[in-house]
Formats: C-alpha cells, structure tokens, sequence
C-alpha cells in the first residue's frame, strides 16, 4: 500500500466532505433511508476508493479488480456517492435514491447497478458470499491472487449468527486475501450496541477465531492506510480492521446520536448540514 | 398402458421392483456433473455421506467445500462461488436447507439471480424413525414461491440422475428435492427428461374411459401408479402425469391433461398449501376451473414410525388415494 502524502490526505478530506454532502443530498430528496452509518463512513469510502482499491469505474466488471462487498446494505447512499464521485455514473443520478425505478435501490441491487458485487439489506450475509468469491478464485488459480476481497459490516450486523458460521470458515480456509472492514460506531437502531447486544472484547473475539485483527480510528486516513496495508500482507489468515467512527460525522446535531441510525434530514436539518459541511463546522468562509 | 416412448420399467407392477433412494441417483449424477464440466462444485453442511455428495467429495476433493454446520452461511458461500463463475450444488437435509436458510436463499441466491442450486435430501415424512423435527414438508412452498426458482422433485433415482445433470447445465437457481428410503424405479435410464417438462406415465387401456388424472411429484407418485393399474381393473379410467418439475410449470402439458378428464387428484409428500396440488390449482382455477382432490398432509406435522406407515397415515398410500377417488362424484 502506498504511503499517503500530505497532498493525499488534503484530496481525500476534501472528497470526503464532497461525499457527505451527497448522502445529505440523497438522503433528503429520498425522503428515507439512513443518515448516521453513511457519514460516519465517507472517510473510508474516500480512502477506498480514491486510494486503495484496484478499480476500473468505466469497466466495473473488470476481471482484475478488487473487489467491494457491502453486507451491511443500509448503509448505500455513502457507496452510492463513492462510486458516483469516483467516475461509475453521474453524480446527477444520486438524487434518485429510492425513487421508482431508480438504479439507487433502497438498499443495493446486483443487477440493477453495475459496480454492485452483490444485493444487499438483511445483514450478515456478505462474508459468507465473499468467501465464496474468494474461494471460486483460489480454485481457478490454485493459489489466492492478489485481488482482494473488502467486506464492510456494520457492528451491529455482528449480532447476527451467520457472521460466526462465516468468521469460522474463513479462519479454516486461511483465506488471506479476505479483508473485513467493521464500522465500529456503537450504535444500532434500537440504541447502543453495549445496550442491544454487548460485543466486547471484539478484538478477543476474532482473533480468537484465527484472524489477524487491527483497530483504528476510522477517521484517520493515514492510520487506516496503514491498517490495510498491515491486512493485505498477512500470511495464511484473513483480516479484520475494527474501524472505530463518529456515526453521523461531520454534521454536529448527528453525531454520536443513535436515533439518525435509520431517518433521514428533513430539509431545515438538511440545510443546516450542509452549511456545516461547506464551511468545516464554520472554520472556513462559504463560498 | 405405460407411455411407449417413455421407456419406463417393464417391471414396474412387479413385486420384485428395484427400489433405489433418490438420493443415490443424485450422488451419481453430481459426480459425472464434475466430471463434464469443472465449474460444478459442492457444498454440504456436515451429512456429506447421507446426502451423497460423498461421491464427489471423493473425487474431486478440491471442489469440494465442508461447511460444518452453517446451512446461513452455505447457502451465502455458494451465491459467492456462483457470481465467481462457479455451479454450486450445496446439501443438507431439506429441513436445514431451504428450512433454515430460507432468506439467504431468497436475497443471495434468488435476488442476485445466480446460479446456485439448493440440493435438499431425506424430504417427507419417508424419512421416518427420525420424527416430525426431521421431515420437511413445507419445502416445496418454501422455495417455489421465491421469484427466478426452479423446483425439481424426481420421483425416482433414475430421474434424480438426469435432474442433477439438467440442472448442471441450466442456468438460474434450482431446487432439488431428495428423499432418503429406496424406493421404486419406475424410469429407466433410457426415460428422456426435461427441465419444465411433464409427462405422462400412465393412460387406462384402450375401452376404459378416462376419468380421474393423478398429477404427483416424487417417490409418492408409484402410489398413484398402483392406483391407476387397480382401477383400471375395476373399469375407472385413471391416468398418471409425473409433474417432476413444479416450477416452471408445464402448463400447456397440465391444461391437457386436466381437460381430458373428469377430475384431477393431486398427490405429494408435502403439505397440500403451497406445494404441487396448490400449483395445479392455482394455475387451472384461472383458465379451466374444474374439480381437484389434493392429497398429501393436511396442515400437521409428522412423526415417528416407517415409511410405509407413514404414507399411509397421512393418507398418500395407494388405499387412500382410490378411497378418494371413488369419494369424486
């Protein structure tokens, strides 16, 4: 993984705040949908996709590339505005999100949107389809490449019991090219995690089930650079990087706040938000 | 009279009838699947033996996938392996898989329309000693309701055989239902076979009216053939179509089939909602409404005991279905 410059970081803090002001966008002409997973993760989604994937957005279907692997589907319209940034469709088209006939399903759709490894919403699947992947690939090789496989889960997702049937495989099939990303922001729509379903000791817990396990602050792009590229080179086991975020970062009133799990901004709230973001909490003049 | 040119057993009436698993016809049919085409590989969930997937764990130990026990996550894997370019057959006992993981079957499989296929064995209440815990039979509705699915149930281990090789080659998600007991061949392994397509086993001689149609699915459908033979005798006219795929349906073959007769009776190892008589129903109520009989198991689970007991408790033997027929006005 190529170290980030302090040009990197200063593009992808812009493209990440450019990101957040698609999900507030999206979000509010949806009229539904999730506001605090997505904000929470632009930061990450700026890195992957203008940093560290292999990708090809005009070829999407391009046999070389990594592959992304969104299980926690809820969390769409910051994928959604990633990939519209990052050259896969028009950043005009966000603002169908969830509109009839819209290739922005309320939650992904494989084959409705190029780009789309594969539909998702009912969480706790796509380890499990990216270990299928990964596996199909090692067959046809003989041995794991270097495409990689980056699956994003939302902590909560973590509930779920087939999360474990999958984290079990992985370890047993050693699949080092399996690289899971947590969105570590403690919340879920009935409250805090701690409160729903205790995780803790998370770390304990993977490790414990033959994976090489990293934490980070997911809001850091050179700490989480670095944790990927630590993930990519592991030997003979898959990686986790627990990626410790701010749900609804970027927006004050959003921030840390459970209940902007699974509703959207109305439009005061919206307008508030993006002034916010335009000016970087009022630290720069609006334009 | 047997259909010629379907080339069924001779020997189908005789006491002395070789009676195989469905199970086995599948086990053989994954093997020569792999052996003609590299991207068929296999999934099961710790039963690898009583499924018959061991066959081809066997031989091509490096296309096959031990899952333990994790039907959620098999079914998930196998939508992987197929976007990959990869033909997944996964197995378990059918209450597992599709009991279990019916969602990730319906969002990875079904939703991404990939090409994965749902092997589900020891189906019924044949399955027997085991009890109600292990006899699915909500299977069929589970799984033909889901949209892009197709549901195969062979009726003996002949079929089994052919299925899973049509399966191999079709592309789209699939449903196959295996039950565990041997039971009777009643196809050759010169019988053609189809996907999509019925066909009809058994007509009355020549001079006996056709009156009553038995559509039937499964091992369960030699109950309807004893039927038909018996009746004949007593001058009914009974005629047998062996409904091996229930989704999509054959619905030129089945309008037919229902207008030649008086009445048409169901039968299957199911629940008698959503499964194969529910099919029939649905589809003629709309374009020719006639009189169905829909045997099968009435809104109950199973339990202990054999086969042979079993079908005839829950009133699929052939003594059941002739009380239901003489009972059509």
């Amino acid at each position: 993984m190529k170290p980030l410059t302090d040009d990197n970081v200063r593009d992808l803090t812009e493209r990440a705040r450019a990101i957040r002001e698609s999900i507030i966008d999206m979000l509010l002409s949806a009229g539904s949908g999730h506001t605090a997973g997505p904000l929470g993760m632009a930061d990450i989604f700026a890195l992957m996709y203008f940093h560290v994937l292999r990708h090809k957005p005009k070829d999407p279907l391009w046999s070389a590339r990594d592959r992304v692997i969104l299980s926690n589907g809820h969390i769409c319209p910051v994928l959604y505005a990633t990939m519209a940034h990052a050259g896969y469709f028009p950043v005009q088209e966000l603002t169908t999100l969830r509109a009839f006939g819209s290739r922005l399903q309320g939650h992904p759709h494989r084959e409705w949107l190029p780009g789309i490894e594969t539909s998702s919403g009912p969480l706790g699947s796509g380890l499990s389809q990216a270990i299928g992947m990964a596996l199909a690939e090692r067959m046809d090789r003989g041995r794991a490449s270097d495409t990689y496989f980056y699956v994003f889960m939302g902590d909560g997702e973590l509930d779920a019991g087939q999360v474990w049937e999958a984290v079990m495989l992985a370890g047993k099939e050693r699949l080092a090219n399996i690289l899971v990303i947590i969105d570590r922001n403690n919340i879920q729509i009935d409250g805090y995690t701690w409160d729903v379903m205790p995780l803790e000791p998370l770390y304990e817990k993977w490790e414990s089930f033959n994976w090489q396990v990293q934490e980070v602050d997911g809001h850091n792009f050179e700490a989480m650079n670095d944790a990927i590229g630590k993930a990519q080179s592991a030997y003979g086991m898959p990686s986790v990087i627990i990626a410790h975020t701010i749900p609804g970062k970027g927006v004050d009133g959003f921030e840390k706040d459970y209940t902007w799990h699974g509703k959207p901004p109305n439009k005061e709230e919206a307008t508030r938000a993006l002034e916010e973001l335009r000016t970087l909490g009022g630290k720069i003049a609006e334009d | 009279m047997f259909t010629p040119s379907l080339k069924l057993n001779p020997n189908l009436f005789a006491d002395t009838i070789e009676r195989v698993p469905t199970r086995f016809g599948f086990g053989d049919g994954l093997v020569l699947a792999g052996k003609k085409n590299t991207r068929v590989v296999a999934l099961c969930a710790d039963l690898t033996a009583s499924t018959k997937m061991d066959g081809f764990a066997k031989a091509f130990p490096e296309r096959f996938i031990q899952m333990g026990i994790g039907e959620q996550s098999m079914a998930s894997v196998a939508s992987g392996l197929a976007a990959a370019g990869k033909i997944p057959f996964f197995a378990s006992y059918a209450m597992f898989s599709p009991g279990r993981n019916w969602e990730q079957i319906r969002t990875t499989i079904c939703y991404n329309n990939v090409n994965a296929k749902v092997v589900g064995a020891h189906a019924g209440v044949s399955v027997g000693p085991d009890g109600g815990t292990h006899q699915a039979i909500e299977d069929i509705a589970l799984m033909r309701v889901i949209p892009h699915m197709t549901v195969v149930v062979p009726c003996d281990a002949h079929e089994a055989h052919r299925a899973t090789l049509a399966l191999a080659e079709y592309n789209g998600p699939a449903y196959l239902r295996l039950t565990r007991e041997p039971t009777p061949l009643m196809t050759t392994s010169d019988t053609p076979f189809a996907i999509g397509k019925a066909q009809i086993f058994f007509e009355p001689k020549r001079g006996v009216k056709k009156t009553i149609g038995i559509i039937g699915a499964g091992p369960v459908l030699y109950e309807a053939l004893l039927t038909a033979k018996d009746l004949e005798g007593e001058g009914i006219g009974v005629s047998v179509m062996n409904l091996a795929t229930i989704k999509p349906l054959d619905e030129e073959a089945v309008l037919s089939f229902a207008k030649a007769h008086k009445a048409l009776v169901t039968v299957e190892e199911h629940q008698i909602a959503g499964g194969l008589g529910s099919t029939i129903a649905e589809y003629l109520s709309s374009v020719y409404p006639m009189h169905i009989v829909r045997i099968g198991v009435r809104d109950a689970f199973g339990q202990s005991g054999t086969q042979k007991e079993l079908i005839a408790h829950y009133g699929m033997d052939k003594e059941s279905i002739k009380r239901e027929i003489r009972n059509v006005k």
